[in-house]
């Protein structure tokens, strides 16, 4: 059954192979929505098998961990592997349509391709020198993405982008560094077990630290998230929500993946951290977002501020907490992505995404304004949308440990947050066009507005769905939790029974 | 051994931070470039050096002699500057793309992508 | 750069790195060498070519696009690595193949690592061409 945990980061692999050879023609991009979508099935399969009989682990070239590298499914990674495939495939399908025959030919799709499998394999991976691979992959992809096309915005944003990152890099390699000097195993699950017998206990705290900081980048928590505003509203719509949607949510992953199942021995003093940084992240990034005037910055600050919640989900570290924090990750990838794609139609329609320089969308284009009111109010935490369950279970969590103030912190951050989505409604959506414009729907052509609009319409309706049926949703991420927690299963899973 | 590695390491940390902190991101690429020798140095370290023999197996035997070095950290190592020349190959090419359409290598400069009239109002 | 010793030089060492990187290459299965060595090395081949007598010319003797070369090895690999599902093994196992082994013969011995290996070397000799040939042309 190991083909199964390797099939979903193959299928993008192979996708982006066969879309270079075919970048000259129409086809390409077809190849690419194919692939996602078998993509899709890949992870449906994984999920459903993870489902029947618990974590499976492959191990590579029939290698025995830990001297192999082995690639793990729990309930978390199969989770976050579905959630992947559905925004891929959506994105690519939104692709199709707004991605220039340029950019396909300079390998959009390829890199695109290139990208999930790149997610895929960091949600996947149990050994922590393969993650900082993953990492990698994406991050080259990412790289590429970004600047495709050439405008000096992207270029700037750009910049900004790949120095931080890199610098996340390096010390994310020199953390591995350390840590591997301390346990001599990379493997996480033998991780899990051989960090209790490192007698220097205080030192494997500072390379949690350091886990922390270079994990954070990627997350883009406060005080380590400027890249990201500075860049995410520069590149093409699908780029930016493909980002938007997965590459800080790696990161997310990443934390909770090394803080439940290696650093989980000082949580007085790591988790406190987390804390600290999940509080000020919510916050900054809202008041940040207040500020803004750009349909993509807002949201770009928005992102920042959701990631706090997710922290702050892991840094509580109880079962509920936990299982708000799985809950939020889901929710967040499926909004956030879709909210960047409807900003890619206001600005067809309206020839901008500054809000001061666009209007007239809900008289004009009611249809879009119902798709975007949809994640807006999720985002924000309207019941019964499935923003409300996630932050009702973090904000419960935080009552349960009588933390009054985050969760105070937490529904003032909520506020502000339909604040944010107010000024969007009512610049972008309620006052007229300032140049006159009617922005219509009919102005984009049949084919175009089936290819831009059916992606958003089948987000819009996953996060009705999760909404209005949230218990199966919510039982899952309760046993993800419990698995968190109980890392045993996990652990069994990869090295085998152990006297 | 250890010591005067660490001491190394130490020093190209500083060498590092010392032009990562300067406005120009041409030489803020070199401190990244020297910050991952660093980097590289330091897993090499963790490995614990030993005077051992290559980590082959002879034609024939099972298992390598006694005494051999310890094969992981090397090829980390190795792994780590593939992945960062190709990084740094990118980086070099964009910072020089920087230099052609911004026409400035200063990051107080660079202010395209987040315009100083929006961030004053 | 236009010098008339680096471009005959130039002619029977390109030929020479290639040859050896192709060594390598094989050479890598039991012993130190291997896919990676052996692209940086058929890469240097390339790369003194296009110092020699420009970009234009190095890709015309390529003749294939450089990332069509580094798609192409990922390919090969990721197939390598697929192989074994017929077998029922695991994703990368080595499978062997002994081309006309007899009684008392060992035969040619074929495996999917020695592709895959080959993937890694075309990988490598297409990702280092496609940025060296790039910043040559950029810068």
């Amino acid at each position: 059954m190991s083909w199964l945990v390797v099939a979903p980061i193959l299928v993008p692999f192979a996708t982006a192979i066969i879309a270079f050879l075919l970048r000259e023609r129409p086809l390409g991009r077809w190849i690419s929505v194919a692939g996602s979508a078998l993509a899709l099935l890949a992870a449906g399969l994984l999920m459903a098998q993870v489902l029947g009989q618990g974590v499976i682990a492959a191990q590579m070239g029939n290698w025995a961990a830990p001297f192999g590298i082995t690639f793990v499914a729990d309930n978390l990674s199969a989770v976050m592997v579905v959630i992947t495939a559905i925004a891929g495939l959506a994105v690519a399908i939104y692709a199709t349509a707004e991605i220039t025959p340029r950019m396909e030919y300079l390998g959009y799709h390829t890199l695109f391709q290139v990208l999930l499998a790149g997610v895929t394999g960091a949600f996947l991976t149990g050994d922590i020198f393969n993650l900082y691979v993953w990492f990698e992959v994406m991050l080259i992809a990412s790289f590429g993405l970004l600047i495709l096309g050439g405008r000096p915005e992207q270029i700037d944003g750009g910049i900004k982008y790949v120095t931080l990152n890199l610098i996340s890099t390096v010390l994310f390699l020199s953390a591995i560094g350390l840590l591997y000097g301390m346990t001599g195993t990379l493997n996480m699950a033998d991780l899990a077990v051989t960090v209790g017998q490192v007698e220097n206990q205080g030192l494997l705290t500072v390379v949690a630290m350091m886990f922390m900081v270079a994990f954070g980048v990627k997350a883009a928590v406060f005080p380590l998230f400027f890249w990201l505003p500075a860049s995410y509203h520069t590149p093409a719509f699908s780029v930016s929500a493909v980002f938007a949607g997965l590459l800080t949510k790696v990161g997310v992953y990443a934390l909770i993946r090394v803080f439940t199942l290696i650093f989980d021995r000082d949580i007085g003093y790591t988790h406190t951290v987390l804390l600290w940084v999940a509080g000020f992240t919510m916050v900054t990034g809202v008041l940040g977002a207040a500020a803004q005037m750009d349909f993509r910055k807002i949201l770009s600050f928005h992102i920042v501020s959701q990631i706090g919640y997710m922290v702050l989900g892991l840094a509580l570290f109880t079962p509920l907490a936990l299982t708000g924090a799985v809950f939020y990750l889901v929710h967040h990838i499926v909004v956030k992505a879709n909210l960047f794609l409807i900003a890619g139609v206001v600005q067809r329609l309206t020839g901008s995404t500054g809000l001061s320089r666009i209007g007239g969308l809900y008289t004009h284009a009611p249809l879009l304004a119902l798709l975007f009111l949809v994640p807006a109010f999720s985002l924000a935490g309207f019941p019964p949308l499935s923003g409300f369950w996630a932050k009702f279970l973090l904000i419960k969590a935080a009552l349960g440990v009588e933390g009054w103030f985050i969760a105070f912190l937490a529904l003032a951050v909520g506020l502000l947050t339909i604040y944010s989505m107010t000024k969007i409604w009512a610049e972008a959506f309620w006052k007229p066009h300032p140049d006159g414009i009617e922005p219509r729907i009919a102005m984009l052509g049949r084919a175009e507005r089936w290819r831009l609009l059916t992606p958003i319409a089948g987000l819009a309706a996953l996060t009705v769905t999760i909404g209005l049926f949230p218990e199966p949703f919510v039982q899952f991420a309760e046993a993800t939790a419990a698995q968190l927690l109980d890392p045993s299963s996990y652990v069994t899973a990869v090295l085998g029974e152990r006297p | 051994m250890e010591t005067l590695l660490s001491l190394t390491i130490g020093l190209l940390v500083a060498a590092a931070v010392y032009l990562m902190l300067a406005r120009n991101v041409l030489k803020f690429l070199f401190g990244m470039i020297l910050l991952s020798n660093a980097a590289n140095l330091l897993i090499f370290t963790a490995g614990r050096l030993t005077f051992g023999e290559p980590p082959l197996i002879a034609a024939g035997e099972k298992l390598p002699p006694p005494g051999v070095a310890n094969a992981l950290p090397q090829a980390l190592v190795l792994t780590a500057i593939v992945i960062g020349f190709g990084l740094f190959a990118f980086a070099l090419v964009l910072v020089f793309r920087a230099y052609t359409t911004l026409g400035t290598l200063n990051t107080d400069d660079m202010r395209v992508a987040e315009p100083q009239e929006e961030a004053d109002r | 750069m236009n010098s008339i010793i680096l471009r005959v030089a130039t002619r029977y060492l390109a030929a020479i790195l290639l040859i050896f990187s192709l060594y390598m290459l094989l050479r890598g299965h039991n012993e130190p060498g291997g896919g990676f060595i052996g692209g940086l090395i058929g890469a240097t081949g390339f790369v003194l070519h296009a110092i020699a007598c420009g970009t234009k010319e190095a890709r015309a003797a390529l003749r294939l696009q450089p990332q069509t070369i580094a798609l192409s090895g990922l390919g090969l690999a990721l197939l390598a690595g697929m192989v074994p599902a017929l077998m029922g093994d695991a994703f990368l196992t080595g499978q062997w193949l002994f081309l006309g082994a007899a009684e008392g013969e060992k035969g040619l011995p074929i495996s999917t690592v020695l592709f895959f290996d080959i993937g890694v070397y075309l990988v490598v000799l297409g990702a280092i061409l496609t940025l060296v040939f790039a910043m040559e042309e950029e810068i």
